[in-house]
């Protein structure tokens, strides 16, 4: 297993695995809730740097997999590692180990960013995004504090430094959001529909955040997006998921233009015509 | 019927009870504050889930819950002494008796206040990777305190309104100046009416103030 840097997550730092080819890896994943059997033995493979959307229909389990690599939720069964540091590994029936240290320390590699920002309500933008390079990463305050001044400068928000998020308006927090992930330096991002819950004139604004981050960094990034057009642009690489299994995935002109499965085809008829 | 009522009764009987308020103050403050920290304590223990400390915790409330106050009172400072030789004064057990008392129902207020705030907000921690305890003193409890400020404050009104029960112990608070004011003049009617006055115009101010502070802060 490679060593890990001091702050393990610093995207400048490389390590062995980082060289290597697989960034995150699902190895026979499979995830149920009674019933409903969400992921089905999934084997998925992310490279590093890699741009992947994941598109499908609703409960399909494209948020189940965002949850489980940032460890909100547990996989049932099977083995998922990031950057060579293993994350999860699940026998079936054998006690689920949470929080290992070994967790904690992949985990400083995920950043994620969600459909409903999260943000701290009651710390301005510049102390969200300040909180966990503080407290984590052990910077000092003046240094966390330029380095969010930076961030908050980069997604537009360099004026609303000190709002709070009750103050700002939804694509404005989602800004913060994404601004707070990136404090992290994390190499992998996570983004679950981070446009669906803004009105559709705010909707751009975080497109373009998201945009300048997959052109300008070599972080892996993994979306689950509705947004056509905006994973097609910008993707590497797009993922199909129905009924917990990945249909169907290539390149994103393959995907839209000339999808190979019926159910892919389905989908993008459906959502292409509203 | 004619109602024997004497002014100068009332005039003497003042500075008596004036003196037995400000120790029923005291304890009221003193309790209140033990069952801010304590209930906060009780709630987190619980909500932690940490093995046999939760669900001993949880024993321990129910336990409280289910028995009267003056029981309490007596178990602790008459029982406990006599079979510990642990001596505390009366006043010290009224405190300690009714501050865990009290933080018995705090710690369900702190739990409904933790629990209305958003999952989301854990969520996002973690994502953060922030330490569990960094998670309660800067994510959790800020958002869950200010909402729990007015259900504090009615216990605390109540709390006030117990501490005559200290009068079991002999604590000189204010029922008890009032009785002894009585015991002495035999005006019973002009002392038990001053002590009932002070209570009833202190928790009325106080139950308005806390109705001011619900409107700011919101109710759970
Ligand atoms: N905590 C949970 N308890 C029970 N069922 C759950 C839970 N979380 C998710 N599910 C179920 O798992 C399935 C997959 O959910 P998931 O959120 O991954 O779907 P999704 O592809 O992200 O859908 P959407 O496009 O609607 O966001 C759904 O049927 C959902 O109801
Ligand atoms: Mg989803």
């Amino acid at each position: 297993m490679p060593s890990h840097g001091d702050h393990g997550a610093n995207a400048e730092t490389s390590s062995a695995a980082a060289q290597s080819d697989v960034m995150i890896s699902f190895d026979n994943v499979d995830k149920s809730w009674g019933e409903n059997h969400v992921l089905k033995k999934l084997n998925f493979h992310v490279k590093p740097a890699e741009k992947v959307s994941i598109i499908g229909p609703s409960g399909s389990g494209k948020t189940t997999i965002l949850r489980i690599l940032m460890t909100l939720e547990n996989p049932d069964e099977g083995v998922v590692t990031v950057d060579g540091d293993e994350l999860w590994n699940v026998e079936r029936g054998r006690r689920i180990r949470r929080e290992t240290k070994q967790m904690k320390l992949t985990r400083r590699k995920i950043g994620m960013v969600f459909q409903q920002f999260n943000l701290f309500p009651h710390l301005s933008a510049l102390q969200n995004v300040m909180e966990a390079p503080v407290r984590v990463l052990g910077m000092s305050k003046d240094e966390a504090h330029e380095r969010a001044k930076e961030l908050l400068d980069m997604v537009g928000l360099g004026e609303h430094l000190n709002h709070k998020p009750p103050k700002l308006s939804g694509g404005q927090q989602q800004r913060v959001a994404i601004a707070r992930a990136m404090a992290m330096r994390p190499k992998v991002m996570l983004f679950d529909e981070v446009t669906s819950a803004l009105d559709p004139e705010l909707v751009g604004d975080v497109l373009d955040v998201i945009r300048d981050l997959a052109t300008s960094t070599d972080m892996t990034m993994l979306l689950v997006t509705h947004e056509m057009r905006f994973a097609e642009e910008i993707s590497d690489r797009v993922v199909m998921f129905d009924n917990g299994v990945a249909v169907e995935q290539g390149p994103p002109h393959k995907i839209f233009k000339d999808p190979d499965n019926d159910r892919t085809r389905q989908f993008l008829r459906a959502v292409l015509e509203h | 019927m004619t109602v024997d009522w004497s002014w100068h009764a009332v005039a003497e009987a003042f500075p008596l009870l004036l003196r037995g308020l400000v120790v029923t103050l005291e304890i009221t403050v003193l309790a209140a504050l033990l069952s801010y920290v304590l209930g906060l304590v009780f709630a987190v223990i619980r909500m932690s889930r940490i093995p046999v400390l939760s669900q001993l915790t949880f024993l321990f409330i129910e336990a409280v819950r289910s028995t009267p106050l003056l029981v309490q009172v007596f178990m602790f400072y008459y029982v406990l002494q006599s079979q510990t030789g642990i001596l505390l004064s009366a006043f010290l057990s009224g405190v300690i008796v009714i501050g865990v008392h009290y933080a018995c129902y705090t710690s369900e207020v702190y739990r409904a206040g933790i629990e209305a705030v958003p999952k989301g907000q854990w969520e996002a921690a973690t994502a953060l990777n922030l330490p569990r305890g960094r998670v309660w003193t800067s994510v959790i409890l800020p958002q869950a305190v200010p909402r729990v400020l007015p259900a504090l404050g009615n216990y605390t009104i109540a709390m006030f309104k117990e501490t005559p029960l200290l009068l079991g112990i002999g604590v000189l608070e204010m029922l008890n100046r009032a009785k002894e004011y009585g015991a002495e003049t035999f005006r019973v009617l002009e002392a038990y009416t001053l002590a009932g006055v002070f209570f009833l115009v202190i928790s009325y101010i106080a139950s308005v103030m806390v109705r001011r502070l619900e409107s700011r802060v919101g109710t759970l």
